[in-house]
This record gives structure tokens, C-alpha cells and sequence, in this order.
């Protein structure tokens, strides 16, 4: 029982962490219909501009993170505006090629300047632990699933209480229809993506204070995952990729657990399939009826 | 009758003759060494992966990002079969065998994956693909993570001819028959096709096996010269790698693949000496070809006589009214 508990809280952990890059993708995909492979790589650009803010300006925790997740933002908002603008009216593989081609542009520059090995990030949570009953708490595990609760509640109250919000929400339902209401569109996606990135730059930060180590290949892994974990979830849909994500991180850590760690990813793609091949919606998609 | 075959196609098999002869005897005088041998393999490999696959993505619309997983059935079973039976015949019936068995794999991912749509097939074929990764990686008979070593080396110039240019004639005509047809009615719009009474599940399985038959006969191809196998090299990377072959050399084109396949091995070779930068060139090119030429190198067009003959006519039309502007202003 209580190794199932200490499973299932660090599953809810690593869950936030997928929770959190899936956000963006199920944003991005909502309101232009690209899955953004990029996205992952953001998140890897988020730990690595966290380790800089740290190591070399001597930061703490909180101050790091809004400069990654700024950083980020401005990012998402340059890579929209270079890469898939021009874009916008072309076939959606080109789309997704040039998704592609950015995802490795990240990775392979950011490795050019910084090398392929892995670095040691900072340990500015220090390394404490709490006990409850038998089921240990780290300083880190109670860290990201705080920061993870606070961004979603920001970005619930973003999306439904600001006119910004609405915007996005008008715009992923109907592009025209909005455009013909007066809402910039392009403006819309750009803020789209500045959140969705500001989200990947959190939980890359989150992910280098879990697991110690980044390397410019990170984001390769996680990036998948959590667009499994979007699609699980339902695309497209908000809460969706937060129970998506949180449902991924505790399947795989169980199946870590009690299985063999070698099968976890395995299993997590056959879940996938098998979701879609079910209920191809999601979760908590709704189902839309095909128009012919 | 074959000599009417022959007459009626007659460029495309003098092409093919004059490519095997001249590449046979640049190898033959040394002017090809090992080094540009390897490319020509990689060029191979490459053509091979990107017309099945074009088959599947370009002519039958149906986005699959699982490629490399079809490639490692078939260079696994290939390498088995031949390492067991040190021969020239082991070595035909390991890719015949991985062929097959690559093929029905298709055809068992194929009939589930294939109900779903547009991205959300490209992300089950991905899943598969990484299901079948992570199967390789964890089997005995694989030597998981480690790999196989020491496949013996049956690859030639001559063989990996023979089978490029079976792949590009097989696909070829398969295009120009009536399943061909029915296919491409399938990515123009699948519920008409589906209301004329056509089977579309049938018609995309099909696509998706023989797609996945190619493959694993590049994979066996694969496994043969270089020695060595091991899962890492067939990841999600390799899939993609083979979908942008398809797309920049044009979806539903294959002379576009052909091209594109020989284009980016040469690449890929040539920048090989470049490590540290090799991938952010490939991922500029990428990037700059998706945003300036979204339909690929080719378009939908093919490459032949008739493309030169309406090039010409354009050009004389564009020409044409030219002239007329000048006149009229």
C-alpha cells in the first residue's frame, strides 16, 4: 500500500511536468491544427536558460523560473513568427515538416554552443525530505507540483475570465468567424504560443531540479509523451491535457514500478492506441460529428 | 509482348540500363571507392524507403510516421535469416522473408491504425513503431540493446540496383492499375470514394503492406552492408527522415523521391565531415524549402518526356503573353 502511494506521488510529479508541456502542445494544436514538434525543444531551451539564470547570475528558484518561462515565451513567439506565418494557408504535412526541421535546428544549435554532454543542474531546493506515514516527499516533488497547480490556475483563469482568452477560445472554434468579429488572429496565435512556451520553460526548470541533469537532447522523449499525453487526454481541450498528462506520468512510473522499466514507454504508446482506437476524442474531447 | 512493354517505356528502361552500366563501371575502374560506395547504398536505401512510402503517404493520403518501424522488421529478419545461412540464397531469402514478414506486420498495425485520420494517424503509426523499437530492444533473439553483430556482407551494387529499380517499377504500375486509381480516389476525398462503393479500409491496407514490404526489403538491404544492427538506429528519427525524402520531393510523386532520396544521401554524406554542423544545415534546408516550396521539389508531377514537352508550353505561353502586354501597353 504504501509503495503504491509513493508510486502514485511520484507519478503525480513527473505527471505535472508532462501536464505542463502538454498544455502547450493541446493549445497550439487547438487554435491551428499543427502538432508543434518543436515544442519539446522549448522545453529543453527552458532548463538550459534556468541553468544560465542560476549558475552564472547566482539566482534562487523563483526569479529563474520567470526568466526561463519570459525567455521562452519570447521564443515561441519568434519561431511562430519566422517558421509557421508563412505557412499558414499551405498543406498541414509542410507545416509539420517545417515543425520538424525547427525541432532539430533547436537542438542541434543549442548543442553546437553548449556541447552534447550532460550538465549537473544547480541544487537551489536543497535536498530535504518529508516523511508522511511511510510515503517520502522531497523538497523538489512538493516544488513542482505546486508551480504546476499555480500555472494552471493562472492559465484557467487566462483562458476564461480575460478578453485574451476569449479571443483564443473564438479563434480555435472558427479562424473566419472570428477574424470577421474584429479579433486579430495573428496576434491571438502568437499569444497562444508565448503561453504555451512559457508553460515548456516552466517544466523544463522543473524537470532539471527533478532529475539534476539536462542535455540539449532532452526534450526529444518528453516531447512525444506528452503529446501522447495531450491526445489522451483529449486534443485540444484544456483540462484534458492536465488529466492526460497526470494519468501518463503515474502510468509509466507504475508501470516502472511493478513491471519492467524497459516496457514503460511501450506501454504508454499502446495505451495511446488503444485510446484512439476507442474513444479517438479523448478522454474529455468531445466527439464532433464528420460533415460531408 | 515484353518488347512492347519495352517500347512503350522505353526511356525510363534506357535510364535504367545506362545508370547500372555506368555506376558498374565506375566501380569496376575504381573510380568509386568505398567511401562513395557507401553513399550509393545510403542513395539506394534512401529511394527505396521514400517511393514505398510515398505510395502510402503520398498517393493513398494516409500519414504515416511508422516507416522505420516496417525497415527494422525487415533488417532483423534479414540479418537472422543470413547469419544462420552464410549464402547468397540465405541472403535473397532473408530479405524475401523480411519482406513478407515487414508486410505483415503492415497488415496487423494497418487494419486497427488505418480507421483513424489524418493526425492521429501519424501519431498510432508512431506509437507502433516505437512499440516494435522497444520490442527488438527487450528480445533475446535481438540482442537487445547491444545489437547484432557481424551480419555477413551481401550487398552489392548490382543487387541493391535490381532491387531499387524492382521497387520503383512494382510501384509504378501498381499507381497506374485500378487499385492504383483507387487509391489515389481514396486521398482526393475518402467518403466519395468510400459512397462509389469502393472498400476503402481494403484499398489502405493494401497500400500500407506493400509500403511496409518495400521497406523491410530496404531494411534487409540495410542490414546486409553495414555490418551491424541495433534498435536505436530505427527510431522515430528514421521515420522522419523518410517522410521528409517523401514530402520534399512532392507527395505523390515518385520520380520526387527519387530525387530527393538522392539528394539528401549525398547530403548527408558530404556533410559528414562537417559533424557539428551537419544537422543545423539539414534542418535549415528543411525549414527554408517547407516555407518557399511547400509542395516539395516536384509537385505531383512526374519527371519525363511529357514533363519537358508541357514545361515547353508553358514557357511559350508565359511568352505568349508577355508579347501581348508589351502590345497592349
Amino acid at each position: 500500500m504504501d509503495q503504491l502511494l509513493q508510486q502514485l506521488l511520484n507519478g503525480l510529479s513527473l505527471g505535472s511536468i508532462y501536464a505542463l508541456i502538454a498544455l502547450g502542445y493541446t493549445m497550439v494544436y487547438g487554435i491551428i491544427k499543427l502538432i508543434n514538434f518543436a515544442h519539446g525543444d522549448i522545453y529543453m531551451l527552458g532548463a538550459y536558460i534556468g541553468f544560465a539564470a542560476i549558475t552564472f547570475a547566482h539566482l534562487s528558484f523563483i526569479p529563474a523560473l520567470l526568466i526561463s518561462m519570459a525567455a521562452c515565451a519570447v521564443l515561441g513567439m519568434v519561431i511562430e513568427k519566422i517558421a509557421y506565418k508563412p505557412l499558414r494557408h499551405a498543406s498541414r504535412i509542410a507545416v509539420l515538416i517545417t515543425a520538424i526541421g525547427v525541432s532539430f535546428f533547436l537542438e542541434y544549435t543549442t548543442m553546437f554552443f553548449v556541447g552534447a554532454t550532460p550538465r549537473a543542474f544547480p541544487q537551489v531546493l536543497g535536498s530535504q525530505f518529508f516523511n508522511i506515514g511511510n510515503v517520502v516527499i522531497s523538497m523538489q516533488q512538493i516544488y513542482i507540483i505546486v508551480v504546476t497547480v499555480i500555472l494552471m490556475f493562472m492559465l484557467q483563469f487566462i483562458v476564461h475570465k480575460t478578453k485574451t482568452g476569449k479571443a483564443m477560445r473564438a479563434v480555435s472554434i472558427d479562424q473566419d468567424a472570428a477574424q470577421l468579429m474584429g479579433i486579430k488572429v495573428d496576434s491571438t496565435i502568437s499569444f497562444t504560443f508565448a503561453i504555451g512556451s512559457a508553460l515548456a520553460g516552466a517544466a523544463g526548470i522543473l524537470v532539471g531540479i527533478y532529475y539534476n541533469t539536462i542535455n540539449p537532447l532532452m526534450g526529444m522523449t518528453p516531447g512525444i509523451k506528452a503529446f501522447v499525453a495531450a491526445v489522451f487526454g483529449g486534443i485540444g481541450n484544456i483540462p484534458g491535457a492536465m488529466v492526460g498528462g497526470v494519468s501518463i506520468g503515474m502510468i509509466e512510473t507504475l508501470v516502472a514500478g511493478y513491471g519492467s522499466s524497459m516496457y514503460k514507454d511501450a506501454v504508454v504508446y499502446l495505451i495511446l492506441i488503444l485510446v484512439l482506437l476507442i474513444k479517438p476524442s479523448g478522454l474529455l474531447g468531445k466527439n464532433t460529428r464528420e460533415k460531408v | 509482348m515484353i518488347l512492347d512493354i519495352i517500347k512503350r517505356n522505353s526511356v525510363f528502361t534506357l535510364s535504367l540500363i545506362l545508370t547500372f552500366v555506368v555506376v558498374q563501371l565506375m566501380l569496376f575502374t575504381g573510380i568509386l571507392n568505398d567511401y562513395y560506395m557507401s553513399a550509393i547504398v545510403l542513395i539506394c536505401i534512401n529511394v527505396i524507403l521514400g517511393v514505398s512510402l510515398n505510395l502510402v503517404v503520398g498517393f493513398t493520403g494516409q500519414f504515416s510516421l511508422g516507416h522505420a518501424g516496417f525497415m527494422s522488421v525487415g533488417a532483423y529478419v534479414c540479418a537472422i535469416i543470413n547469419m544462420q545461412m552464410d549464402s547468397t540464397a540465405g541472403f535473397l531469402l532473408g530479405i524475401f522473408a523480411g519482406a513478407v514478414i515487414a508486410a505483415l506486420v503492415g497488415v496487423l498495425i494497418g487494419i486497427p491504425t488505418l480507421r483513424l485520420r489524418g493526425d492521429y494517424l501519424a501519431i498510432a503509426t508512431l506509437g507502433t513503431a516505437e512499440i516494435i523499437r522497444i520490442l527488438f530492444l527487450n528480445l533475446d533473439i535481438t540482442n537487445g540493446a547491444v545489437g547484432l553483430n557481424g551480419i555477413p556482407q551481401y550487398t552489392n551494387w548490382p543487387w541493391l540496383f535490381i532491387f531499387t529499380a524492382l521497387t520503383i517499377i512494382c510501384i509504378r504500375n501498381f499507381i497506374n492499375s485500378s487499385h492504383g486509381r483507387t487509391c489515389i480516389s481514396i486521398r482526393e476525398d475518402e467518403i466519395a470514394a468510400e459512397s462509389m462503393g469502393i472498400n476503402t479500409t481494403k484499398y489502405k491496407v493494401m497500400a500500407f503492406a506493400i509500403g511496409a514490404f518495400f521497406a523491410g526489403i530496404a531494411g534487409g538491404l540495410y542490414a546486409s552492408y553495414f555490418y551491424f544492427l541495433k534498435p536505436d538506429i530505427f527510431g522515430f528519427m528514421k521515420s522522419i527522415d523518410i517522410l521528409v525524402i517523401v514530402v520534399l520531393g512532392g507527395l505523390g510523386s515518385i520520380s520526387g523521391s527519387i530525387i530527393a532520396g538522392i539528394f539528401l544521401a549525398i547530403v548527408t554524406t558530404y556533410l559528414q565531415q562537417f559533424a557539428a554542423v551537419r544537422m543545423i544545415i539539414y534542418s535549415l534546408v528543411l525549414i527554408i524549402v517547407m516555407i518557399f516550396r511547400p509542395q516539395g521539389l516536384m509537385g505531383n508531377k512526374e519527371f519525363s518526356m511529357k514533363f519537358f514537352k508541357s514545361f515547353g508550353k508553358k514557357e511559350n505561353s508565359w511568352l505568349a503573353r508577355k508579347r501581348n502586354a508589351k502590345i497592349k501597353s
